[in-house]
């Protein structure tokens, strides 16, 4: 059953070697990514963009390391959230207690301290989690994550309880002349750890490890022919991904100031799983792209509608069942048609479904608010458009919308799907598509 | 502690019996398609307030049969539409599929009928306590779940061991493939069974909605517990499933009716060590540590027989 379990996903991630004159393709975009880390806050410096960009750096390190597990191992775990608050609860810790010994120990170094957190955690329960795949491996991470989440409750000493463990940053030793009070020292410190981290993860995926994770993802048991024992691996993966997620809650936990029961909760667990798998597991970007969307659309929609997490579950839904390479998937989907130079064939089509679809959109976001509304009677505001949700109007509109909308973005997207064939056929005739 | 004994088991029984409402259509649906149902609490949780809402228009009764059914095709739908197209992406994408469909399904509710709980009330025909025990009535309704819940399970065991259905849908669980063979449309049997299960679950909402709290939060709450219970019991296997319902639901049941910690039993640890981890653990009543109860058995079951109670195949 094992070997079923992920044929959607074998053909990615696995690049062949690449010729020399991609190397400086690929540390141009690696440096381009650092500099635009640093250039960012030099843009948008105020306070709130800031918060927004500390709080996306946590998140990209936190997705990359589920998708140690998802992406490369093949493990769906329930319960990631865990490492990322023990990770976070053992900085808070560990940062309290550099202040009251006054050991030597700045607070740049307290993620690793994170980071230790969760790998211990990992070390310990890991191998009885890991030793089968696939749906069990998600149900134990769920059972686990509820046991540590429930339990964190009960051990008041350690957890503090409700209110969790709160801590000061700026009174530990000073580096650099910086006390990290300000939120963009905080920033940058992130963004460091978000730049070490990422390099360690995808160097990660080029050790013989990370290699043979993707075996067992594909197919276990051809792993064991060869001589490796898959519980390791997976093992082994469970542990680095647990490391990592430890280091992101450690960053939480430094840019927070408090540590509580809710970093290790489903809904911590829950939100990392939609990032990672809107964003794309089979590419190393994909979680990065998922991390910036999702906690983008968190921070924004919050302010705008009640029931944001719906939209969350409705985009999810729509990925897993039409895109499940996510968002990384689909843009990659578009390179071989680019070098075959097809692609301009296949983009008037998304220009004649753009309409239809956001009527679609439109008419979805509109049927939800007024059922959300109904009973407030507050003002839907659409793209500057009012509608009341109770009057018949706007429920015809809705309707309109939703079914005639629904029914023309079909049309337009068999179109899309008529035109791409054309475009793949060509770019497989001239050698750019296996 | 007779009477505790007593009510307890009666309780536990209950709880029991319900929690394999709800197992023995995912084991069902697990074995026969591969398919980790997650959204199958939520069916449970839209049969409750189903109930509530049908209730309110057209009597308890009626909405006892109208909800289940609503429900049961909710989830054919469900099957249809969304499953059977996921399937060709492999297990992981339909366990997926489920996660997110159990988080929209959790937003919607408590979009239409708001996050704190309704007033979905016994129905007065059954508003009595049916018998006095140590000066505990015991209410009639309760007893009522008891029989539903039993005659459920008759039923069931009739269908599947008795007739023709049972058969195929027997057959279905170990050799799925070999039943496509001999030309059944296996299509539709997992679209009738994914129905039938998640009516069970809707039947199983509806039932227990008045007696305990029906709100946007009962399926996150109970759907772990759940996933605890097929595993604890062995994946894919209907004894296992039953009895480890029992157990969780006894197990539970007591360990919230029991107030004693390490502290009252052993008398208080000597307070000036000051606050710890066994200060903690010394001090919690079994019934703080009831939530935490069958995750733990999970953990046990895991180390000491990792394939359940009465499972047979590894994965």
């Amino acid at each position: 059953m094992n070997a079923k379990m992920t044929p959607s996903s074998t053909s990615a991630s696995n690049v062949p070697g690449k010729p020399a004159g991609d190397g400086l393709r690929f540390y141009g975009v690696w440096l381009l990514g650092i500099a635009a880390l640093i250039v960012l806050p030099m843009i948008f410096s105020s306070g709130g963009s800031l918060t927004s960009f500390s709080l996306i750096g946590i998140a990209i390190v936190f997705a990359l390391s589920y998708n140690i597990l998802l992406g490369q191992t093949g493990l769906l775990s329930f319960g990631h959230a865990v490492h990322y608050g023990l990770g976070g609860f053992a900085a808070c810790h560990m940062m309290n207690a550099v202040v009251a010994h006054k050991w030597p120990i700045p607070l740049p170094f307290i993620p690793l301290f994170g980071g230790l957190g969760g790998l211990v955690f990992a070390i310990i329960i890991g191998w009885v989690m890991t030793k089968r795949a696939g749906t069990v491996f998600a149900m134990i991470s769920l059972g686990i994550g509820e046991l540590v989440a429930s339990s964190s409750l009960i051990l008041r000493s350690v957890f503090g309880g409700e209110a969790g463990i709160t801590t000061d940053r700026t009174a530990l030793p000073k580096i650099f002349g910086w006390s990290f009070g300000p939120q963009v020292q905080v920033y940058y410190l992130i963004a460091f750890w978000l730049v070490l981290s990422a390099i360690a993860m995808y160097a990660l995926t080029r050790t013989p490890l990370g290699r043979i994770s993707n075996a067992v993802r594909d197919n276990p048991e051809r792993v064991q022919f060869i001589g490796y024992d898959p519980h390791v691996v997976r093992y082994l993966a469970f542990c680095f991904a647990g490391f990592f997620a430890g280091v992101a809650g450690g960053l939480a936990a430094i840019n927070f100031e408090i540590a509580n029961s809710a970093y290790l909760g489903a809904i911590q667990s829950g939100l990392v799983l939609f990032s990672t798998f809107i964003g794309g597991t089979a590419y190393f970007f994909g979680p990065i792209l998922g991390a910036i969307l999702v906690t983008y659309l968190q921070l924004g929609l919050t302010s705008v509608t009640s029931v944001w997490q719906l939209y969350f579950g409705i985009i999810f839904i729509g990925i897993v069942m039409f895109s499940p390479g996510g968002i990384a998937g689909l843009l990659m989907m578009h390179r071989p048609l680019v070098r075959a130079g097809t692609l301009l064939t296949v983009i008037p089509s998304y220009f004649v479904a753009i309409v239809p679809t956001l009527a679609l959109a439109c008419g979805v976001i509109l049927t939800i608010e007024t059922v959300a509304r109904f009973s407030g009677g507050e003002t839907i505001n659409l793209f500057g458009v009012g509608f009341k949700p109770q009057s018949p109007v706007t429920w015809i509109v809705a309707l309109v919308l939703l079914v005639g909308g629904g029914f023309v973005a079909r049309l337009s997207w068999g179109r899309i799907a008529e035109a791409w064939d054309r475009a793949a056929t060509v770019a497989r005739d001239r050698g750019y598509l296996a | 502690m007779l009477e505790l004994i007593v009510i307890s088991t009666l309780n536990g029984v209950l709880f029991g019996m319900l929690l394999f409402l709800l197992s023995s259509g995912l084991t069902v649906i697990f074995s026969m398609m591969g398919v980790l149902n997650f959204a199958h609490a939520s069916f449970y949780m839209l049969g409750a307030f189903f109930g509530f809402q049908l209730t309110k228009w057209i009597g308890f009764w009626p909405a006892l049969v109208l909800a289940p059914l609503l429900v049961g095709a909710i989830g054919m739908a469900v099957e249809r539409y969304g499953l059977r197209n996921t399937h060709k992406h492999g297990h992981v994408a339909e366990l997926l599929l489920t996660f997110g469909l159990a988080f929209a399904i959790e937003e919607i509710v408590s979009m239409i009928w708001g996050k704190s709980p309704v007033d979905y009330r016994v129905p007065t025909l059954l508003d009595f306590p049916a018998f006095t025990i140590f000066s505990t009535n015991y209410p009639a309704y309760k007893l009522f779940m008891l029989a539903v819940s039993i005659v459920i399970f008759i039923a069931l065991l009739i269908v599947l061991k008795r007739t023709r259905v049972g058969l195929i849908v027997q057959a279905a669980l170990t050799h799925p493939h070999m039943v496509g063979h001999l030309g059944h449309n296996v299509g539709r049997v997992f679209m009738a069974v994914f129905g039938v299960g998640s009516a069970l679950a809707g039947l199983a909402g509806v039932i227990a909605g008045p007696a305990l709290v029906t709100q946007s939060d009962m399926a996150a709450a109970l759907g772990p517990i759940l996933f605890v219970v097929i595993v604890f019991g062995g994946l894919g296997s209907l004894p296992g499933a039953f009895i480890a319902s029992l157990v969780i639901g006894l197990v539970q049941t007591f360990a919230v009716a029991l107030d004693g910690s390490l502290a009252s039993a052993f008398g208080p640890l000597d307070p000036s060590a000051g606050p710890s981890v066994l200060t903690d653990i010394w001090n919690v009543t079994i019934a703080q540590v009831a939530p935490i109860v069958p995750y733990l058995l999970l953990v046990i079951i895991l180390i000491v027989r990792p394939m359940g109670l009465m499972g047979t195949r590894e994965s």
